[in-house]
C-alpha cells in the first residue's frame, strides 16, 4: 500500500497550524492585539489623561479644577518649595542608581563570569529570595535595623566605633537623629530594595561577553584596568543603563520608603500622593508625575549620546 | 638559532584529565609551526601555554630563550588570531586594529597610521569606519590578523582560523597567510585539525593525540614516514597494517602503513596480495576503493583516468617495496 504524500488532517489544530501557514499575518495579529489594546488604550490612554490634567489649573478659591489649557501648573514646579523636592528627589535616584551599579556590578560580574551550576542557582536564589517578601516587611525591618536602639547602633557601640556612626550622623544635610530619620537611612533602604534590578540586567549583559574579548584585549597588552574600562564596561552598559531606568525610575516614583525611613522632608512620590489626596490638587499632582518621565527622557537620551547602546 | 617557543616537560592538568601531558617542543624562530590533531588532543592547550591564558601544572616554556612562567598575557610580545576573532563589537575596525597601540598609550594620529597600514596589509584599506557586524567572515578574519599583527609581535598564534570559512575562501587564505609569513619572517603556529591544511602550510609540524605529540618533522616526514599507527591515519588516511601482515608482505613483524595513492590493482594473483572490493567512492580526481584483505580494509586510489574494479570483484594489490613504510615506535 503507498502512502499518499499528504498526511491526514488530525483535526481543528492541524486546521489552524495550516491557516497560521497560509497566512502568517493572522497568527502575528492575534498574538499582538490584545496587548496593542492594553498599551494603546490603558497605559497610554491613562497617560495621555494625566498629561491633560497637568495642563488644567486647580481655582485657589473654590478648590475646583478648571478645565482650560494653561502652562500656570508647571510654572508652579519652579516655585522654591517644590523646586527643593525635584531636586531632591533627582538627587535620591542619582545616588541610589550609583551606589546600586557600584556594588551591583562585582556581583553581577562574579555571577556572569563565574558562577556555574549550583552557584548559580544560589546567585539566583540569593538575589530574588528579599524580592520573595513583601515590600513593607522589608522597609519595617529596616526601620528596626536603622533605629537609634537598633542593631547597628548597639553594634557600633560594642565594638567602640559608636564615635563613627555619630560623626557620620553628624553629617550635615544628609545626617540626622539616627539613621533611620535621615538621607543616609533612606538611600541604604533604597539601595538594598532596589539592587536586584540593578545587578539582574547587569549580570545578563555581562554574561554576553564572551570570554575571548577579554583574552584578546589581554593578548593585546591591556592591563586588567584598561580591559574594564575599554571592553568590559561599554559591552555592560546596555545592562548597566536598563538596571538604572529600574534603580532610577523607581527610587523617583516610591512614596512609602520615605514615608517610613528618614525626614520630613518630601520627594516627588510623597507629594503627588498627598496632592491628589488631601489637597485635591489633581493638576499639579499630575504636574509633578510628568517630572520622572521627562528626566528618565532626558537621562535615556544622553545616555544614547555618550555611545551607551552602542554595542546593541 | 636560537628557538621562538621552547616546552620542557610542560603539562596542563585539569584534576584527571591530562589535556597537555609532559610535552617538550621546539619551534624554530621565523618558521611556520602547525599542530596538528583531533579535538581534545592538546593542541589547543598548547597554543594557549604559549599565549598565556593558561599556565602549566609542570614544566617551563621559554619564548626566546627567556622563561615566561611568571608573565602575565599582556606582558608576552605574542599575539594571537582567536576560533571566533573575538573583534570588540562596539568598536569600528579601524579601533579594533588600533586597540594594542591605544592600551600601549600611542597618540592618536600614530596609531590610526599604524592600523590604516594594517588594513593595507590584509587588503582592507577602506573598512576602517566600518563595524565587525558588517563585515563578512573573511573580512573579520583578516581584521582580527591586522588586529593581531599591530602589535609587531614575535611570534603569531593562530587558533584555528579559518576553520569558519568556506573551502574557496580557505584555499585563498591559506595562500595568503602563507605568503604573509614569508614576507614579515614572524614566527607563526598555527592549530588546525585539518591535516590537509597542515600538509600545505607548515614548515615544520606536531602531530597531537591524547595530550601528547605523536611526531614533530616536516610536512613530508610526517607524511611518509608515520611514527606511529594514530599518526599514519591522521594525517592523510594511510592503511595502517597489523604486524601479521606486515610479515607476510615482507616487512619485519611489526605495525606498518602504506599510502592509498602508492597502490595498483592488478589481475587476481598478480599482485603482493588478493582481496575482494568492500565499497568505492568517487571522488572527482579518482575513485577511492576498499578492498577487504581477509579482516583488514585496504584503501587504494584509483586515478580518473583508469577503470575501478566493481564492487565484489577479486582483484591484486602490488605496490613499489619502498612504499610500506614500517613503523618502528609500534
Amino acid at each position: 500500500m503507498s502512502r499518499g504524500a499528504i498526511l491526514p488532517n488530525r483535526g481543528l489544530a492541524d486546521r489552524l497550524s495550516a491557516l497560521f501557514w497560509r497566512r502568517p499575518t493572522v497568527l502575528l495579529l492575534l498574538l499582538i492585539t490584545p496587548p496593542l489594546l492594553w498599551l494603546g488604550v490603558v497605559y497610554l490612554g491613562s497617560l495621555g489623561a494625566l498629561l491633560l490634567q497637568s495642563f488644567y489649573s486647580i481655582d485657589e478659591f473654590s478648590g475646583v479644577v478648571v478645565e482650560e489649557f494653561t502652562l500656570k501648573t508647571y510654572g508652579e514646579l519652579f516655585r522654591a518649595a517644590n523646586m527643593d523636592i525635584i531636586l531632591r528627589t533627582l538627587t535620591m535616584s542619582a545616588s541610589v542608581t550609583l551606589a546600586s551599579a557600584v556594588i551591583g556590578f562585582p556581583v553581577a560580574y562574579f555571577a556572569a563570569r563565574f558562577a556555574r551550576g549550583r552557584w548559580k542557582a544560589v546567585f539566583y536564589l540569593g538575589i530574588m529570595l528579599p524580592l520573595w517578601s513583601s515590600y513593607l516587611v522589608k522597609v519595617y525591618a529596616w526601620k528596626l535595623i536603622l533605629a537609634k536602639e537598633g542593631i547597628i547602633t548597639w553594634a557600633a557601640d560594642s565594638v567602640g566605633l559608636g564615635f563613627l556612626l555619630d560623626a557620620v550622623l553628624a553629617l550635615p544635610g544628609v545626617g540626622g537623629n539616627s539613621l533611620s530619620t535621615s538621607f543616609i537611612g533612606t538611600w541604604l533602604v533604597f539601595v538594598y530594595v532596589w539592587l536586584p534590578y540593578m545587578i539582574l540586567p547587569m549580570q545578563a549583559s555581562l554574561e554576553r561577553v564572551p570570554v575571548s574579548m577579554l583574552e584578546a584585549s589581554s593578548d593585546l597588552g591591556a592591563s586588567r584596568g584598561q580591559t574594564f574600562r575599554t571592553v568590559i564596561l561599554p559591552l555592560a552598559m546596555p545592562g548597566v543603563i536598563a538596571g538604572s531606568i529600574f534603580t532610577f525610575s523607581l527610587t523617583m516614583g516610591d512614596y512609602i520608603i520615605p514615608q517610613i525611613i528618614g525626614t520630613s522632608a518630601r520627594f516627588i512620590g510623597q507629594a503627588v500622593y498627598q496632592l491628589q489626596g488631601t489637597a485635591g490638587n489633581i493638576p499639579l499632582a499630575a504636574a509633578f508625575a510628568v517630572v520622572p518621565i521627562i528626566i528618565m527622557l532626558v537621562y535615556l537620551s544622553l545616555a544614547k549620546r555618550g555611545g551607551a547602546f552602542d554595542a546593541l | 638559532m636560537t628557538n621562538a617557543v621552547t616546552f620542557h616537560k610542560v603539562s596542563r592538568h585539569y584534576g584527571k584529565v591530562k589535556a597537555v601531558d609532559a610535552v617538550d617542543l621546539s619551534i624554530a624562530e621565523g618558521s611556520f609551526f602547525a599542530m596538528l590533531g583531533p579535538s581534545g588532543s592538546g593542541k589547543t592547550t598548547c597554543l594557549r601555554l604559549i599565549s598565556g591564558f593558561e599556565k602549566p601544572t609542570a614544566g617551563e616554556i621559554r619564548i626566546f630563550g627567556q622563561d615566561v612562567s611568571d608573565t602575565p598575557p599582556n606582558r608576552r610580545s605574542v599575539n594571537t588570531v582567536f576560533q571566533d576573532y573575538a573583534l570588540f563589537p562596539h568598536m569600528n575596525v579601524r579601533d579594533n586594529v588600533a586597540y594594542g597601540p591605544m592600551v600601549a598609550g600611542v597618540g592618536k594620529a600614530e596609531r590610526y597610521a599604524k592600523a590604516e597600514e594594517m588594513l593595507a596589509l590584509v587588503k582592507l584599506d577602506s573598512y576602517g569606519d566600518r563595524k565587525p557586524g558588517q563585515l563578512s567572515g573573511g573580512q573579520r578574519q583578516r581584521v582580527a590578523l591586522a588586529r593581531a599583527l599591530v602589535n609587531e609581535p614575535r611570534v603569531l598564534l593562530l587558533d584555528e582560523p579559518l576553520g569558519a570559512l568556506d573551502l574557496k575562501l580557505r584555499e585563498a587564505m591559506q595562500d595568503e597567510l602563507k605568503a604573509l609569513q614569508k614576507r614579515l619572517g614572524i614566527t607563526f603556529v598555527f592549530v588546525t585539525h585539518d591535516q590537509h591544511e597542515a600538509l600545505s602550510m607548515a614548515d615544520q609540524l606536531a602531530v597531537f593525540n591524547e595530550g601528547k605529540i605523536a611526531q614533530i618533522g616536516s610536512p613530508a616526514e610526517v607524511y611518509d614516514r608515520p611514527a606511529t599507527p594514530f599518526v599514519a591515519d591522521f594525517v592523510g588516511s594511510s592503511n595502517v597494517l597489523p604486524p601479521a601482515l606486515t610479515a607476510q608482505l615482507g616487512g619485519a613483524t611489526a605495525w606498518a602503513s602504506l599510502r592509498p595513492e602508492a597502490i595498483r590493482l592488478v589481475a587476481k594473483g598478480k599482485g603482493k596480495m588478493n582481496g575482494t572490493v568492500a565499497a568505492l567512492r568517487y571522488l572527482g580526481a579518482g575513485s577511492r576503493v576498499s578492498v577487504m584483505v581477509g579482516e583488514t580494509e585496504i584503501a587504494a586510489l584509483v586515478p580518473a583516468g583508469e577503470t575501478a574494479p566493481e564492487a565484489g570483484a577479486e582483484v591484486g594489490i602490488t605496490f613499489d617495496a619502498s612504499a610500506l613504510h614500517v613503523m618502528a615506535g609500534s
